[in-house]
């Protein structure tokens, strides 16, 4: 992957730049010890890595301010960081960069159930803001599956997802305003706890912007009343085609589950393998599940035992408790866990029309068959939002590249058939290379419109979501 | 008045226009003072897609809201953010677009349970001031590929472009539904009765009060909802309706009915539910003016119509005091967006100089 040569001028002046952000920050704000910065050199795009020029771990908005402020003087390009697992190199530093992390921004500022909505620093982990509600009953829907560690603000920058955004949608539904600042160190809040602002919606182009438009300091979030309950089903087929029109029979019926989960042959060996969570030796799987009072729940699952029953599964379980619900959740939650046992993975996060499911799986097959990679397939199936993970082996030479090169095939697949190069994990650094596929030059053009607003000096995360060469005149290399 | 019948005229439309143009669908939603040349979006309009099992719709944005509406009840779907009909409430006629709802974020009671347009809204085309066709989003469910310019249009009243196409999700429309109706009860007790619907795991998707009474809507499969109905009204017992008599109390509260045919100016507030009452009652004690007839609350309280006298704007203000917004959507000086801080209005002015340098569209308005 390409990055901009970093910039010998601001390598030369990195002692200045880092006195001068020592002299305006407490002393343990900012660190530039070679062994302590390479802690940061990469985020869960693990391929890819360059240690920062230094990294600032403000405590409030204020100190991200202070800066932003020293960086925009002195040119010095910054690259936001919430927990660095971002899957697509977000979060990936340059050699001429100071990383800006707001980890160390965790508190809840408040929590009003009575107007459902909790205001909380934008370091917080996704998890820990359930975790902040959820005695009095509530709690936050967007559910990445790297919940425990990744902050508000990566989600918010990556509008990220989770299992259960088929019926709550992602983050993007679910916020309600953001304290921002910009690169130039100027503080802005957007939207608020009450909602509409009868504007231009910048808040709904702030989120997903990747950390290009400015750094995200706290967040004003939705909060729902939790659920009675839920339970979850498992059912088997012998098929990828069969399962693929199962899911579509059910959404046709007006059955609204919180998740469909889709699990293909070669991801259920693996996991087995992993974790032993009892899954059938199929060609695929679905993990359904629905929410309520048990009455509602028997009610939905009838309906979709009736359903699946018209495809000839050859396994439909109910979890009959807590245990076996876990149980059937366990493979599924191990599955990139097992998959990273069998080797070096890529994830892909393509979407695609649901109609389109079985011909992109075979796709797939003969695309994995060619390049001789193996891909398995876990995914978001109500939603169309693909997981294929290529195994490769990052020791054998030229095998990343053929990796690469696989994984392209298969998003330009994704973007042929009506879908998407990312549906939940942003373009970052990784597919930064593939948005000529989905967009003419006038929409990158407009997008970066936007970017040139808040960012004129492109020194926010600049190398990230543009192709270089759409965007090098902005970035002043020439 | 110009009225392009494909992208391409519409792109040709805009390059060559030498003064400012007034983007117009079926004109139903407009805001009065609005200026420039009329350029009708109503010639680009038919279904492009629509794909049941996909819950996926793309359709031109001239099409008209009453034609999707149709053609979705067909396969027993809808739009889930229930967009009002505001020609009642503003005095207009026409017929309400797809694009205009777009371009309004026209949102009905549903909001609280399944988003606002802008949550529907998968995919856009439009055409800038610059006279650049731009394609934002997509048409799939879930989608982070590049800024989301989707959002950005979802509201913006046609102050940045021209919308030429609009991908939505839809939603199957459930079984049954029933609406709890709460008689009896102050303003105060009335909205804090919504709240707590909205606290309880019940997955309500209405909560509205109008002329002295809550309203609380329940949607689903008919086991769920009696169950749902039975545990709400152990904790406020109130009558209930079903079937169409509910659906007419949701269509009544979505288009403002009970503020249609009044004199004066319409308002419209987006507040924190608890300060509702607050608010609304210190508006309305500054003009003798009486909850029962002049308000109505959807949301849970978060949104706020009301109908008052004209030269109410500080009354307004001073009474929401930066603890939300308000907008005037009917009367002298109506615009459909409100003061911002300095930064978002800089930041917003700044969005459309660089989507409309030449200022071409609406005038007025920002
Ligand atoms: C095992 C695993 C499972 C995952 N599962 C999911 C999943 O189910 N769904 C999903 O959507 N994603 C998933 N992800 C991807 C990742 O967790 C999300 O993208 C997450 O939101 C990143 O959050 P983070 O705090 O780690 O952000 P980082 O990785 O630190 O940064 C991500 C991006 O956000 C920007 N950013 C960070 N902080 C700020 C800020 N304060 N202001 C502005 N921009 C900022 C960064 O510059 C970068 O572009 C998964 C990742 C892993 C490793």
């Amino acid at each position: 992957m390409e990055m901009p040569r970093p910039s010998s001028m601001i390598l030369s002046r990195r002692a200045q730049i880092v006195a001068q952000l020592r002299a305006a920050l407490p002393k343990s704000c900012v660190i530039d010890d070679p062994l302590e910065t390479r802690v940061y050199e990469c985020d869960a795009l693990s391929a890819y890595r360059c240690a920062p020029l230094a990294v600032v771990l403000p405590r409030s908005t204020a100190e991200v301010a202070t800066a932003l402020r020293i960086c925009h003087a002195l040119g010095v390009p910054v690259v936001p960081r919430g927990s660095g697992t971002s899957l697509a190199g977000g979060a990936m530093p340059s050699a001429d960069c100071v990383v800006l992390g707001v980890a160390r921004m965790n508190a809840v500022l408040s929590a009003d159930y009575d107007n459902r909505f909790i205001h909380v620093q934008s370091g917080r982990t996704n998890l820990s803001v359930t975790g902040a509600v959820e005695a009095r009953g509530f709690f936050y829907a967007p559910d990445p599956s790297s919940q425990l560690a990744c902050a508000i603000a990566g989600n918010i920058a990556m509008n990220s997802g989770g299992a259960h955004c088929l019926k709550y949608g992602v983050t993007t539904n679910n916020l309600l305003g953001v304290t921002m600042v910009k690169m130039d160190g100027t503080v802005v809040t957007i939207g608020g706890p009450w909602g509409d602002g009868y504007g231009l919606d910048l808040l709904g182009v702030v989120c997903g912007s990747e950390g290009q438009l400015g750094v995200v300091t706290e967040a004003w979030l939705r909060i729902l009343p939790k659920p009675e309950g839920a339970r979850p089903v498992l059912v088997a087929f012998n098929s990828s085609e069969v399962a693929g029109a199962c899911v579509a029979d059910i959404i046709r019926a007006g059955i609204l589950p919180v998740a469909i989960e889709f699990m293909d042959r070669p991801c259920i060996r693996a996991t087995e393998a992993f974790a032993h969570a009892g899954y059938p030796d199929c060609e695929a799987l679905l993990i359904i599940e629905v929410e309520g009072s048990a009455p509602e729940i028997d009610e939905q699952l009838s309906r979709i035992r009736a359903i699946a029953a018209r495809h000839n599964p050859i396994e439909f379980t109910e979890a009959a408790d807590e245990a076996q619900a876990k149980r059937i959740w366990l493979g599924r939650k191990s599955a990139f866990g097992a998959m990273g046992q069998m080797g070096d993975y890529m994830c892909l996060d393509g979407t695609i029309p649901v109609s389109q499911l079985s011909y992109v799986l075979r796709r797939i097959g003969e695309l994995s068959a060619e390049y001789g990679l193996n891909v398995g397939n876990v995914f978001h199936a109500g939603d169309g939002n693909m997981h294929p993970l290529i195994l490769y082996n990052a020791n054998k030479d030229g095998d990343l590249a053929k990796c690469e090169a696989l994984g392209a095939e298969i998003l330009k697949l994704c973007v042929q058939v009506g879908g998407c190069l990312s549906g939940e994990h942003g373009i970052g650094l990784e597919k930064r290379d593939l948005m000529p596929v989905q967009f003419t030059p006038a929409d990158l053009e407009a997008q970066m419109r936007v970017k040139d607003v808040f960012d004129p000096s492109w020194l926010l995360n600049p190398a990230k979501v543009f192709p270089l060469a759409a965007s090098a005149a902005r970035r002043g290399d020439t | 008045m110009i009225l392009p019948r494909s992208e391409g005229e519409l792109v040709e439309a805009i390059a060559s226009a030498t003064s400012p143009l007034l983007v117009k669908g079926g004109g139903t939603r407009m805001i009065a003072n609005a200026q420039g040349e009329v350029l009708d979006i109503t010639g680009l309009s038919g279904i492009k897609l629509y794909e049941p099992a996909a819950l996926t719709l793309v359709v031109q944005a001239g099409t008209p809201l009453a034609q999707i509406n149709t053609l979705l009840a067909d396969e027993r779907q809808r739009l889930g953010f229930e967009p009002p009909d505001l020609r009642g409430l503003l005095g207009r006629d026409g017929v309400s677009t797809i694009g205009g709802i777009a371009a309004s974020n026209a949102s009905g009671p549903r909001r609280v349970q399944g988003g606002a347009a802008r949550d529907a809204m998968l995919g856009v085309r439009f055409v800038d001031g610059r006279g650049a066709a731009i394609s934002s989003g997509g048409r799939v469910m879930k989608n982070v590929t590049g800024y989301d310019l989707v959002k950005l249009m979802a509201g913006s009243f046609g102050v940045l472009g021209a919308l030429t196409e609009v991908s939505l999700k839809v939603q199957s429309i459930p079984e049954a539904e029933v609406t709890l109706v709460l008689d009896g009860l102050s303003d105060d007790a009335g909205l804090a009765a919504l709240r707590r619907a909205l606290g309880s795991p019940y997955d309500i998707s209405g909560a509205a009060r109008a002329g002295g009474r809550s309203y609380i809507r329940l949607e689903g499969m008919a086991g769920s909802v009696a169950y749902r109905a039975e545990r709400l009204r152990a904790q406020c017992d109130g009558a209930v309706l079903e079937g169409a008599q509910s659906a007419a109390i949701w269509a009544g509260i979505r288009d403002v009915a009970p503020l249609h045919g009044r004199a004066g100016d319409i308002w419209r507030l987006s507040v924190l539910p608890t300060d509702a009452a607050g608010i609304v009652a210190a508006i309305l004690a500054a003009f003798g003016g009486d909850t029962l007839r002049d308000a109505v609350y959807d949301w849970g309280g978060g949104l706020v119509w009301l109908a008052l006298p004209a030269g109410a704007d500080d009354a307004v203000r001073a009474a929401i005091n930066g603890r939300g917004a308000a907008v005037k959507l009917r009367g002298a000086g109506a615009a459909p967006f409100a003061p911002q801080s300095d930064q978002v209005s800089a930041l917003s002015a700044a969005l459309k100089a660089q989507f409309d340098p030449h200022g071409r569209f609406a005038q007025g308005i920002i």
